[in-house]
């Protein structure tokens, strides 16, 4: 493989923090670049996440936490107004069901006070049950914040990487780092399958992997504490349930289990939060399932088991602090970004900004670009146009008329301009466009969806995989078997 | 806005149940009919299903699903005032049957029909409506989706291969991978019966030495990027697993066949009212539903086992669409929900999972399709009391027909069972 180019910084792992930081570095004179280990950015962590722009009550004063999260969520408007990014101020809710309950509640009103959390309100259950008339007859008291909010964390990642790289930074994909090396040329970071690349600073954000990478740099860090959470997707015809995120009163170890209207207007129930002796299972399970269940049906009785489409789970890089830690080697020039479990969602503009500064502090010059256009072309969604929309975008590229997903409209037009975009594998199409993600989960277009990769990446659609190399759909040719053959792929 | 297109009757849906009705209707003197299919060919499902067996009753011949389907489609590109638009997704529906379409030439098209077939076939039940635990690999399919894979692109998703659920498309599919030279482990059924016909269970899995676990899951999903093995554990009468009962069965590939779901998003966007126990709507003899000069057939109606069954339920909702269109209502059949019309509901009784149509004319000798509840050795099936047949050998897999004949009226009226507007039919053991 081995890259020629010396990169002034590069950014290790493209989760939501990784893409974020890419976008910032790309407003400035410098050359980056982003190694992710997945087929694409996005695909740890942040695509498991529930997608909640936090208001900023639940940490602690003072805490990087609490902090970052009030920052973050300020900037969302302008960055998904920038990136064509679906995001919605709905609102949290907060709620209690027991007087002992209340007076934690109380707490953290106070706390979002001293965090400066704008617009909270605390509601009875009956003011509270008004504005959300399903939440059960048992709540008796509700923290409301306005400024909390939805985004499609996926999309986010894909956004601000696409944005970065349409400024000139790179991204490379299915880079697993396996050696980083500090020597007078600066940081020679060696991939898993022999690759090599160079840069003078570097940034680990690596998610729940950052713990091995920052003692790659001889760092000593506390490990990193895997938790995994489960969550279930609702059909849309129940996504109305609620319209604010609702959260129970937590626990020390999570925000509990919650009931979460998606940017897409699904209703999403979860997360678990189950520390793992292992980083890489993200398995569902029936206890999972049972558990969130019956904890959610207390908060709003009417859902239901059957109205369950679709399950995943992701692993959360829980810090064993309890707070963001960032750290800094190699003279400050490489910036580690640990344990940024929730809100890092929220945070991650802010944190980025942040890790640039750190950069600055080391003598990394930021220089503003002039060119910098933090604007993506927008995203062509062909449900939600109206219908002289519709007709325009038809004229213009008739494949807007083939509908390729029909439970979600989706048309050929959209999948096309998802590759053109970034997208390389089933996965990818599915998380950029919706395709394969409504009722029938892709039963009816998956075929349609692998042959226009297949096309527009021009290979066979036995190359084309879910989610990267291993998992191809397609084992063979038909009557390759009959030949004897194991597979053609 | 947009230039509206009138027709009598809009299809939507050109599998077998918008091609039999399509016809019927311009038989009936319908003058103007329109077909609007999503896929880029007429027959619908029927194009991929390659096997033989479908058109015994109808034609008393053993056809491919091609074949079944080129005893309409010719008929129906031959006739000129029968509209066919292909590659048309209908967006929207209105109760006042006015749709809206994508078309690839004509882009989004608006057309209101004096009368609307709904004929837009069903989905499979996917992994997700079960929450099977574990893993997200690549390699679980449904029946049908590696159907088309195998039969319409030539290639094989896999090759060990586990199949949850015994319904007729899974068992159909066992036989295609065996035959394509992939290794079918194991078909996996819930419940103590199998779901799919008899005569699949003999000619695709005992002709081929698949095993067939009756009251066993799959209750694992294994492997990280591709599916690299399935655990099958025993279940309960309450369908819970039995600890102690797992066997880990190596594979690459697990295809879901664990039941098929009317697809009614349209229908409900046009406020056409569903039974729960079909999926589809509800309906009269005339497969009209509570709205108005819309009807339903096929699939999207209720699951059929037999598409020849599918062809008969079209011809009756595509005549009965004809006439609506062509106002012949003086005989005050139609119009069902101006609640003018007798209506009986028929429900369904101790036996019987469901009973279609949901509402009948009084006096109307129609036939009844049912579905039991569970597989009995003999039966006696009666209407509010009311001995209509006797039937042996029933199971879930395969609808029933009966005939209710004007002498079972007035049986029923005489007798004065028939109170409150509502029959029952119940499906008991002899």
């Amino acid at each position: 493989m081995g890259e020629k180019t010396h990169y002034d910084v590069i950014v290790i792992g493209g989760g939501v923090v990784g893409t974020a930081l890419l976008r910032t570095l790309s407003r400035y004179q410098l050359k980056a670049a982003l190694l992710e280990k997945h087929a694409e950015v996005g695909w740890g962590a942040t695509k498991a996440n529930s997608g909640i722009v936090h208001a900023g009550f639940h940490n602690k004063p003072g805490s990087w936490m609490a902090k970052l999260c009030v920052a973050g969520n300020r900037m969302y408007d302008q960055l998904c107004d920038e990136l064509d990014v679906p995001f919605f101020r709905n609102g949290l809710m907060m709620v209690a069901r027991t007087q002992e309950e209340e007076e934690i509640l109380q707490q953290f009103y106070q706390q979002g006070l001293e965090n400066g959390v704008p617009g909270m309100e605390i509601l009875d259950g009956d003011a509270a049950r008004r504005l959300e008339p399903n939440l059960s007859e048992e709540i008796s008291m509700v923290l409301r914040a306005p400024s909390g909010g939805i985004v499609l964390p996926f999309e986010l990642a894909a956004a601000m990487a696409e944005n970065a790289v349409s400024n000139g930074a790179d991204v490379y994909t299915e880079v697993e780092v396996a050696s980083i090396s500090h020597g007078y040329d600066g940081f020679t970071i060696t991939s898993k399958d022999g690759g090599t690349w160079k840069a003078d600073y570097i940034v680990n954000s690596a998610g729940l992997f950052s713990d091995d990478l920052a003692r790659m740099c001889g760092l000593d860090v506390p490990s990193l504490i895997p938790r995994k959470g489960e969550e279930y997707i609702l059909d849309q015809r129940v996504g109305n349930l609620v319209r604010h995120t609702i959260f129970p009163v937590p626990t020390p170890k999570s925000k509990g289990i919650l009931v979460i209207p998606t940017a897409e207007g699904n209703l999403m129930i979860g997360p678990t939060a189950l520390e793992m002796p292992y980083k890489d299972d993200v398995s569902t399970t029936t206890t999972g399932l049972d558990e969130i269940l019956s904890f959610t049906q207390g908060l709003v009785p009417k859902i239901q088991r059957r109205d369950i489409i679709a399950a995943f789970a992701g692993i959360r890089s829980g810090s064993p602090t309890g707070d963001f830690i960032f750290e800094s080697s190699n003279e400050g020039k490489a910036v580690h970004l640990l344990g940024i479990e929730s809100p890092g969602l929220t945070a991650a503009p802010a944190i980025a900004e942040l890790a640039a500064e750190m950069l600055a502090e080391a003598g990394l010059p930021l220089k503003e670009k002039p060119n910098f256009n933090p604007r993506r072309p927008k995203v062509i969604r062909f449900k939600r146009l109206s219908d002289e929309e519709k007709k325009e975008v038809i004229k213009e590229n008739p494949l807007y008329a083939h509908v390729v997903c029909r439970c979600e409209t989706i048309t050929e037009g959209e999948i096309v301009d998802a590759v053109r975009r970034g997208a390389r594998t089933v996965d990818g199409v599915k998380f950029r466009t919706r395709a394969g993600m409504g009722r029938c989960q892709g039963g009816f277009c998956t075929p349609y969806v692998v042959k226009i990769l297949a096309r527009e990446l021009g290979v066979s659609p036995l190359e084309i995989t879910k989610r990267g190399k291993g998992s191809e759909l397609l084992t063979a040719e038909a009557k390759f078997f009959l030949k004897g053959g194991e597979t053609n792929v | 806005m947009f230039n509206t297109h009138y027709t009598d009757v809009a299809i939507i849906g050109g599998g077998p149940a918008g091609l039999a009705a399509a016809l019927a209707a311009r038989r009936a003197g319908a003058e103007h009919v329109t077909v609007l299919e999503r896929n880029h060919e007429l027959g619908g499902i029927l194009q991929q299903c390659i096997h033989n067996g479908f058109g015994l009753h109808r034609f008393k011949e053993e056809l491919t699903g091609p074949e079944y389907a080129y005893r309409f489609i010719p008929q129906v590109e031959a006739d000129p005032n029968i509209h066919v638009y292909l590659n048309t997704m209908v967006l929207s529906l209105s109760p006042e049957k006015e749709m809206t379409a994508v078309h690839p030439v004509h882009g989004l098209i608006s057309l209101k029909a004096k009368s609307v077939i709904l004929a837009m076939g069903c989905r499979e039940r996917t992994r997700g409506a079960l929450s099977i635990p574990g893993t997200r690999p690549a390699g679980v399919y449904t029946a049908g989706t590696a159907q088309r894979f195998v039969n319409m692109d030539g290639f094989m998703p896999g090759k060990r291969v586990v199949i949850l659920g015994s319904g007729d498309i899974g068992l159909i599919m066992a036989r295609r991978f065996t035959m394509e030279g992939a290794k079918v482990e194991a078909v996996v059924e819930i419940m103590p019966y199998p779901a799919g016909l008899a005569r699949n269970i003999a000619q695709c899995l005992e002709d081929f030495d698949i095993p067939l676990y009756l009251s066993a899951t799959v209750t694992k999903i294994h492997g990280k990027d591709r599916v690299e093995g399935v655990t099958v554990s025993q279940v309960d009468n309450g369908w819970c697993p039995i600890p102690g009962t797992e066997r880990y069965i190596p594979c690459d590939t697990l295809l879901l066949s664990v039941g098929l779901i009317p697809e009614n998003e349209l229908s409900q966007e046009a406020e056409v009212s569903l039974d729960p126990r079909t999926g589809g709507p509800i309906v009269d003899e005339n497969r009209e539903t509570l709205i108005s000069g819309i009807f339903a057939c096929g699939n999207v109606l209720h699951v059929h086992d037999l598409v020849d069954y599918v062809s008969d339920e079209a011809e009756i909702a595509g005549e009965a669409a004809a006439r609506y269109a062509l106002k012949q209502t003086a005989d005050g059949v139609l119009n069902a929900t101006n609640g003018k019309v007798d209506k009986f509901a028929i429900k369904p009784g101790d036996g019987v999972r469901y009973v279609l149509p949901q509402r009948v004319t009084k006096g109307a000798e129609v036939d009844l399709y049912l579905r039991v509840s569970q597989p009995m050795d003999a039966i006696t099936l009666s209407l509010s009391g009311l001995t209509l047949a006797r039937k042996r050998q029933v199971r879930p897999s395969e609808m029933l027909k009966i005939r209710l004949k004007a002498q079972h009226w007035e049986s029923l009226l005489e007798a004065g069972n028939a109170e409150g507007r509502e029959l029952c039919l119940a499906a008991e053991p002899r």
